[in-house]
């Protein structure tokens, strides 16, 4: 994968987030604070233009990522954007300045941007946070690559396991973040976070496929 | 939903050209959203700098001013400030001896001020965060984010920026703030949703009869949905939550704030009703405040704010402020 599909992964997210704007808002109208879908759709409509003015324009696939998470982080404020903004920079750093990456780079890259996600938020799988998809996806992810998956193989695990994942937070008591102020009443929701990381995913399956 | 404005994006900035126009003591800096008092920092005085999501007015930019805050950075509606603009801010009103950060505690405010403190440690100048957490209705334990900041805060920024104002240091205007923060608590409760302008549509329903006790300064819920219940009831209600964590006895410092969308006349009321409970159970209330302090856009509801005075506290609290929200002594 170059860097164009990396760049249209970024494409892809801001139209699927954008599309998907309000539905996130009401989940998190649900159990935290209305604005999720409102402050990722102007996040994500921001790394656009920071991907368009940026002159020369990033031309590895890392430092794609890295402006799309600096980006985040300037503009997006909340949590989601500290929150996304590391997870994509730390991803973009791992990702070093290679022209392409294969499956186990990108597996390691996303294994980077768990892990920048946890240490910046402390949360852990069964917190109902973004963490329940992303690690699922990661997981996923790494062991379809290690029983020698194809590309597309691979990513529909991941895409498969960060749905699974953001799913099974419709159970889960809230530990972390807003809508743990709710208690018992934040079961029965599904995390708005866990939701908005199983849509970027699935737009990088997207991309990845298209650009085939 | 009606509201006010122009179009939901425009809301925070042009509010803030509102601002600039009503209030020539202040600098704004539209672009950046960073809230500076017009007459720059003051060599050898700690700054402070607070700041959150936006929706909260007066809170905190209406608290910018001569024995209060140095700066204010307003986010987006009920979204925390970024990184970048608390830079600007601690950079500019930064007098050599250095930045208190004053932080409600919710998730994306802490993070962003965290990024924060670090870039200003980088381009050399200190910074010291205190975390604001006096609401009770959330139970502070490690299956919640933790306390949330409400209306301490506005006594932290006027105590901790009195201090500062004397010209007293870094460690000691921190201490001080941390000090304000663990005597007070809070305890809110609303009677109708507020509505976030870019969602367009209420963040919660509640039914005609029905109130949200606990509710957080988001329209985040709180700890339960219960019926409507005369005032001195819901008094009770607020009151025996603090006063099951703090004592409310000796002298205190009140505040009995509306959410936005309170008539005053009630808020008087239950002001009432909060004396007489105090009163009955050993406190005296030596000072207050009654009004919208830290509001949630057009929410009804009120929250009542109880810190136990010290002399010193009570002396830092009577000291001169000048700002637009709260102006007395100068």
């Amino acid at each position: 994968m170059d860097a164009v599909v990396f760049r249209a992964w970024i494409v892809t997210v801001a139209e699927v987030i954008e599309a998907n704007r309000d539905h996130l808002t009401q989940l998190d109208a649900a159990i935290g604070d209305a604005d999720h879908g409102i402050n990722l759709a102007r996040g994500f409509t921001a790394v656009l233009g920071a991907l368009d003015a940026a002159s020369p324009g990033p031309q590895t696939p890392g430092a794609i990522l890295t402006l799309t998470g600096n980006t985040l982080i300037s503009k997006v404020g909340g949590a989601s954007g500290p929150l996304y903004g590391t997870a994509f920079r730390r991803a973009g750093k791992a990702l070093g300045d290679a022209a392409d990456v294969d499956l186990p780079a990108l597996s390691a890259a996303l294994d980077a941007a768990l892990a920048g996600v946890q240490q910046l938020g402390a949360a852990r799988e069964g917190d109902k946070t973004m963490v329940d998809a992303l690690a699922a996806a990661t997981r996923a992810f790494g062991k379809a690559i290690a029983e020698g998956a194809s590309e597309s193989e691979a990513l529909r695990s991941l895409v498969e396991a960060a749905e699974a994942g953001a799913e099974a937070t419709i159970a889960m008591q809230a530990l972390k973040g807003r809508a743990s102020y709710l208690g018992p009443r934040s079961v029965g929701h599904e995390d708005p976070g866990a939701v908005s990381t199983a849509l970027i995913l699935g737009a990088l399956r997207d991309a990845a496929r298209a650009g085939r | 939903m009606k509201k006010l404005i122009n179009s939901p994006e425009t809301v925070v900035t042009q509010a803030l050209a509102g601002v600039a126009a009503a209030h020539p003591s202040l600098t704004v800096d539209i672009e950046n959203k960073v809230i500076t008092r017009a007459a720059g920092p003051r060599n050898g005085k700690v700054g402070l700098v607070s700041g959150g999501g936006s929706g909260h007015e007066p809170l905190h930019g209406g608290f910018v001013g001569y024995g209060m805050l140095d700066a204010a950075c307003p986010g987006e509606v009920f979204t925390s400030p970024v990184p970048d603009q608390m830079l600007i801010a601690t950079k500019a009103v930064d007098g050599g001896a250095g930045v208190l950060h004053v932080v409600k505690n919710y998730t994306g405010d802490v993070l962003n001020f965290q990024m924060a403190a670090e870039l200003a440690g980088d381009e050399g100048i200190e910074v010291v965060p205190v975390v604001i957490n006096d609401d009770v209705a959330v139970e502070d334990s490690l299956y919640t984010a933790g306390r949330r900041g409400t209306g301490a805060t506005v006594f932290v920024e006027k105590i901790a920026g009195a201090l500062a104002e004397e010209g007293a240091d870094l460690a000691a205007v921190a201490a001080v703030a941390r000090e304000v923060n663990d005597r007070s608590r809070s305890f809110g409760v609303a009677l109708s949703s507020c509505v976030v302008p870019a969602a367009g549509k209420p963040t919660f329903e509640l039914g005609d009869s029905e109130i949200e006790l606990g509710i957080g300064i988001h329209g985040e819920p709180g700890r339960t949905r219960a019926p409507l219940t005369p005032a001195a009831e819901l008094a009770a209600v607020a009151l025996d939550a603090i006063n099951a964590d703090l004592a409310v006895n000796g002298d205190l410092l009140v505040m009995v704030n509306g959410m936005g969308g309170t008539p005053l006349i009630e808020l008087y009321l239950m002001f009432n009703e909060v004396r007489q409970y105090l009163e009955a159970r050993g406190g005296r209330v030596a000072r207050n405040l009654v009004g919208n302090y830290i509001t949630s856009l057009e929410m009804q509801g009120f929250s009542v704010t109880v810190c136990q005075l010290t002399d010193t506290l009570t002396r830092l609290w009577d000291a001169p402020v000048d700002t637009p929200a709260l102006r007395w002594g100068r």
